[in-house]
């Protein structure tokens, strides 16, 4: 029995907890990681990086590695993050769920460690689970972009967004500050319950001084949802909600999260759903987003999708110079070592 | 082997089964409580003595709900380290669930839980599985398996919901003067959930589990006992105001329904999840801070019978995963006593004989374990010896577990523990 307690003993492991580990401060995992000063600056960059000369800005992160490391599919968020770090001179390499030997049950830990040692410089995640990228900046030490994660976040996505707004709105980024957008109502409608994008856009709007409307079925809008921040309040009448916007956000129903919710569909539409009649009459002026994948037919039509008022390719324009930005912040402060 | 008797001299005996809380010293003798006198009037020669001058001396901590690992899950723990860890927290008796691989659902595992080729330094106590595999659809033999040592039954971790099923087991476990033990969620309401239901999940994005999927399933099992006479139903670490209400309206009624709670549901709330921390991650979940208030004023006005542990210990490798992949679930044995002794006592002005009471002839009490959890002459010579004003700080790092898993690393506890003896013999000491 001895034998038993001292092998246990030598099992121990002396290192603390994964989870007392530091995050890289060049990593993007919430809305929540900039200050308002640091969302200007992002802005910024972004603007400077796409207005800039494609040999002179293909040399700010050089054969620097960058891995994309995706768990769940993606066409625009993985083709602007590895666009963007191309633009910016990066060596890419990506790793899919479906390729690697994440596919044989290696954890996202071991992953990490292992892009570390070949030597990636920056990991950018999709993961199905919330909080994944938090396991891997401090697994790894590296910054970690988040790329969406579970139902949780996907600040990139809140910040490409918010460059869509400001120029829809004709705001310089020099002009962000925490009363940037005030008077203007925000209004996100559809799956707020399984939505990382909606969840990012409501910490980070708000914190610029707008008014955020979230408005959906209470299946998919629980009244908590309210309380993530301040600034945010619920509204179950769309017609109404988007009488008081400026700029309207759609949002798909995420049927691979919904776990057994049961939605009427129909019902749905009618009372969700932008089309043409809807906008036309209690939002004519108003800006019309939707992060993608859009589902036509269902919480926007095409008339309404491919319409004069959408902005849906301008936000997917709009993802790669934010990306840009992001990864220079995230690596262009490598070289005078991580702050920690 | 006779081993020296232990006279253990100068200390202030609290024992809560006797009402006891003066001086006294205490010879111990083959295993048992031999003599019990004022300072200084126990006359012996040729006993080894433990000095006790400051320090608080009762009955040896007696924990209800462990998970040992063994048979099946040794690079977790073994019954071996797990009882190592329990003397470190001043435990002397632990009864050991039945998720084991494989699951305890007979006498032949019952009994090769309590081999002496186990190595356990503290006594363990087998629970059984009330159903064969715990698959909730056959009954397991209670008779042979209370023959065979099991002190109660319980599908822990799989709940028995269908309601025929229970009824059947609160009549067999009755027939045998077995309690039932629950985990009491609904397990309906919880698929893919992995915290508290409320707004920190949603501003997290992770699926919580409401309140009503624990006290749905505590009101359900009180309808049942009432229709089983002589039903005894136990219900695991409760963790919400609504489910205690159901049992302290039970027990208002005269039915026999007890119930434990789990030092993290008196000492955290669902904010220590931070930043998807999995060492928060249990089941039940932590819950919200009105619950937690609710478990301190049930364990203040005396509706819960006893603090368990959930000792839940899994490897590093287990833990350091997403939030939604990590197993539920933390160690508990060696921080239980400096947490009800920092928050009940020092913070919440319990008196402390009625801490102990918690961790000692309630629980025995509970569970209907005879001659445990007093030191009344006779009885088994199972004590526990800690110096009540002193506060140390808790290191994950230095656990007798194999397992590191917990919330509370680095943590000021209260309350040093100093020896623990079990039958007589010292199991624990600085």
């Amino acid at each position: 029995m001895a034998n038993r307690r001292s092998q246990s003993a030598t099992a121990q492991s002396p290192s603390p907890s994964l989870f007392s580990q530091p995050i890289h401060p060049g990593s993007a995992i919430s809305a929540t990681d900039f200050s308002v000063l640091e969302v200007r600056r992002i802005l910024e960059s972004a603007d400077l990086l796409e207005a800039e000369n494609p040999f002179r800005r293909a040399e700010r992160l050089a054969k620097r590695r960058v891995a994309l490391l995706f768990y769940e599919s993606s066409t625009r968020t993985r083709t602007s993050f590895e666009l963007a770090a191309k633009a910016l001179g990066a060596d890419t390499t990506l790793v899919s769920s479906l390729s690697s030997s994440i596919e044989k049950g290696e954890s996202l830990k071991d992953t990490g460690i292992t892009l570390k040692a070949l030597g990636a410089e920056c990991i950018i995640l999709r993961s199905p689970y919330s909080g994944g990228p938090y396991l891997l900046a401090r697994a790894t030490g590296l910054p970690v972009l988040n790329a969406g994660d579970g139902m949780a976040e996907h600040p990139s996505q809140a910040l490409l967004d918010l460059r869509t707004i400001l120029q829809f709105l004709q705001i310089a980024p020099r002009k962000i500050g925490e009363k940037a957008l005030r008077g203007v109502t925000v209004t996100i409608c559809g799956d707020i319950l399984h939505s990382r994008v909606a969840r990012s856009n409501a910490l980070l709007l708000p914190r610029l001084g707008a008014n955020v409307v979230l408005c959906g079925p209470p299946a998919l809008l629980p009244e908590t949802a309210a309380c993530m921040t301040p600034g945010i309040v619920i509204e179950r009448d769309f017609d109404a909600a988007l009488r008081a916007s400026t700029i309207v956000m759609m949002l798909r129903i995420q049927a691979e999260r919904l776990s057994g919710l049961q939605i009427d569909l129909d019902d749905y539409r009618s009372r969700y759903q932008a089309n043409a009649d809807r906008i036309a009459v209690h939002a004519p002026k108003a800006l019309l987003m939707h992060p993608g994948p859009i589902i036509r037919g269902m919480e926007i039509t095409a008339e309404v999708a491919d319409g004069p008022q959408s902005a849906i390719a301008q936000q997917v324009h709009n993802g790669v110079a934010i990306r840009m930005a992001l990864l220079v912040r995230a690596l262009g402060e490598a070289k005078k070592g991580a702050r920690r | 082997m006779t081993a020296k008797p232990v006279l253990v001299r100068n200390g202030r005996l609290i024992d809560p089964a006797s009402n006891t809380d003066a001086p006294r010293d205490l010879l111990l003798r083959n295993g048992k409580v031999a003599d019990l006198s004022a300072p200084g009037k126990i006359k012996v020669r040729d006993a080894d003595v433990i000095d006790a001058k400051g320090l608080v001396v009762a009955p040896g901590l007696i924990d209800i709900h462990v998970h040992l690992r063994e048979p099946g899950q040794g690079y977790k723990e073994t019954i071996a380290t797990g009882s190592d860890a329990a003397a470190a927290g001043g435990f002397t008796t632990v009864c050991a669930m039945p998720n084991t691989t494989p699951i305890n659902d007979s006498p032949e595992i019952t009994r090769w839980m309590q081999s002496p080729d186990r190595g356990a330094t503290v006594a363990v106590l087998p629970i059984a599985a009330a159903t064969v595999g715990s698959r909730g659809e056959f009954l397991t033999n209670y008779a042979a398996l209370k023959d065979a040592g099991a002190v109660a039954v319980t599908d822990d971790g799989r709940p028995i919901l269908g309601d025929d099923i229970m009824l059947q087991a609160l009549r067999a476990a009755a027939s045998q003067a077995l309690p039932v033990i629950q985990h009491a969620e609904d397990t309906r309401l919880t698929g893919g959930c992995s915290m508290n239901a409320g707004a920190l999940a949603f501003r997290l994005g992770l699926r919580g589990m409401p309140v009503e999927a624990e006290s749905s399933l505590v009101e359900r099992d009180i309808n049942l006992v009432r229709k089983v006479p002589n039903a005894h139903l136990h219900v695991a670490h409760l963790s919400t105001k609504k489910a205690l209400d159901a049992v302290r309206a039970a027990r208002k009624s005269g039915l026999h329904v007890t119930c434990e709670i789990t030092p993290h549901h008196f000492a955290l709330t669902e904010d220590r999840i931070g930043l998807y921390d999995t060492n928060a991650k249990m089941n039940p979940p932590l819950r919200g801070e009105s619950d937690r208030a609710a478990m301190i004023e049930g364990l203040l006005d005396g509706t819960i019978d006893a603090i368990a542990t959930d000792h839940a210990p899994h490897a590093a490798h287990e833990k350091e995963q997403e939030f939604d992949c990590a197993p539920n679930g933390i160690i508990g044995l060696e921080t239980a006593l400096g947490l009800a002794i920092r928050i009940l006592h020092i913070e919440h002005k319990m008196p402390l004989a009625k801490v102990l009471a918690l961790l000692t002839a309630r629980p025995a009490q509970a569970l209907g374990l005879q001659g445990k959890g007093t030191l009344a002459t006779g009885s088994s010579a199972d004590l526990v010896l800690f110096d009540p004003a002193a506060t140390w700080t808790f290191h994950a790092a230095g656990s007798k577990s194999t397992s590191k898993n917990t919330p509370f690393d680095g943590w000021e506890l209260s309350g040093r523990l100093q020896t623990t003896i079990a039958v007589g013999r010292v199991v624990f000491g600085k």
